[in-house]
């Protein structure tokens, strides 16, 4: 077998099967202090729902910092029929200078490779504004990395394709 | 510069990323601490048995059991140690445990797919099921998946999360098969398992070897804390 990367493959339809925690939405409990639901939909190029998608969430803890003792920092949320996903958590503090964030990976039926992108919040504009990775999204793009306050915390809908079609990165 | 091992978003063969691959050019980002670090998810959410996937409670799964192990390492040749891996699969007869699956095949009612297990100290896995058949599916005339097994693995870091599934060798199935051929084809063998007699179990199961090589940078412990 030869020693280099291995490639990717798609998730396929039936990812809930591997791929689902009871646990796996609450990068924090219910009810710890701070606690929203980030929360959204996601759609295909044509403006359907993907039933069969996974989002994934890696972030700092309320400081700024990784792997805290008893901060998972990692979610994990299967969207359902309606192409609907919400994950549990606190907001981030700020690392290295950059706006408090999210890591978002997608996973889906007719994904070869994840996507990968970052929630930011829409209200934390000032941070924004100084955030050197947004500062490389053209402007006209930029409010799709951006997480909208609602009632149940923040609203992040993504657009693998298409008009308003979410900016993806290249790590 | 080197070339990637992995397969285009948009692969019109694999006809559902027509509609899903996102068409603009991803943006460059140099990772940050954020992409450099990762979940260290252990152990937690793995119970006891969750290896074997050839029994359960109340009973032994049909088809032909096997013993599928390898070694992760990162990019740099260092073992992944200590590290969840989860798979998932069809069972024997080419039937996968779930609602949308509607092939005429028999489910098995001591099969669920569902396996999970952490890497040893040296990037080892080791897990016991057997063998998923191949399925047909809609994507193509008389379209037949080969036999394959759904890998999840996160490495140390952000950058080094991977999705693929391994296949076995030889599938005369491969030829045909748009998802396999995604991959440039200088590393579609990299996703091909190999016979392996030193982890067959005499009278009891065939072995399969699977290394994995995850792509991408990690910080080191030191330089998160």
């Amino acid at each position: 077998m030869s020693a280099g990367p291995t490639p990717s493959q798609t998730v396929g339809p039936y990812l809930s099967i591997g791929l689902t925690w009871a646990e796996g939405p609450y990068v924090v409990a219910e009810d710890a202090p701070g606690a929203v639901w980030l929360h959204g939909r996601i759609r295909d190029g044509a403006g359907e729902p993907l039933p069969d998608a996974l989002v994934e969430t890696w972030q700092a803890d309320p400081q700024g910092r990784f792997h805290t003792p008893g901060f998972r920092g990692f979610g994990r949320c299967g969207t359902d029929d309606d192409g609907r996903w919400a994950i549990r958590t606190v907001k981030p503090g700020p690392v290295e200078g950059q706006a408090p964030h999210l890591v978002v990976s997608v996973f889906a039926r007719g994904l070869l490779h994840r996507v990968v992108t970052r929630l930011y919040f829409a209200d934390e504009a000032e941070a924004n504004g100084g955030d050197k990775v947004l500062a490389t999204v053209p402007p006209e793009r930029r409010h799709t990395l951006l997480a909208e306050r609602d009632d149940e915390g923040y609203r992040f809908d993504i657009r693998l394709q298409g008009d308003d079609e979410t900016v993806f990165f290249d790590l | 510069m080197t070339t990637s091992p992995h397969p285009p978003l948009l692969s019109p063969g694999y006809r559902s990323t027509v509609l899903r691959a996102p068409r603009q050019q991803p943006i460059l980002l140099a990772p940050s601490l954020s992409e450099l670090t990762g979940p260290v998810l252990g152990e937690g959410p793995v119970v006891a048995g969750d290896a074997d996937l050839s029994v359960d409670g109340s009973g032994e799964a049909q088809g032909q059991r096997i013993v599928v192990h390898g070694q992760v390492r990162d990019a740099g040749g260092r073992p992944v140690a200590d590290q969840l891996v989860e798979v998932w699969q069809a069972n024997a007869a080419g039937r996968y445990l779930h609602k949308w699956d509607r092939h005429d095949a028999p489910l098995d009612p001591h099969f669920t797919g569902l396996g999970r297990t952490v890497t040893d100290g040296q990037g080892h896995y080791r897990f016991v099921t057997v063998k998923p058949g191949a399925y047909p599916w809609g994507n193509h005339p008389n379209a037949w998946r080969p036999a394959h097994i759904h890998f999840s693995l996160f490495g140390r870091a952000f950058t080094q999360r991977l999705v693929t599934q391994m296949y076995f060798p030889d599938d005369p199935l491969f030829a045909y098969d748009p998802i396999y051929n995604s991959v440039p084809e200088f590393a579609r063998d990299r996703l091909v398992s190999q016979f392996d007699l030193s982890a067959t179990v005499e009278s009891w199961a065939l072995g399969y070897r699977f290394d994995i090589v995850l792509s991408g940078n990690s910080a080191t412990p030191m330089e998160t804390s």
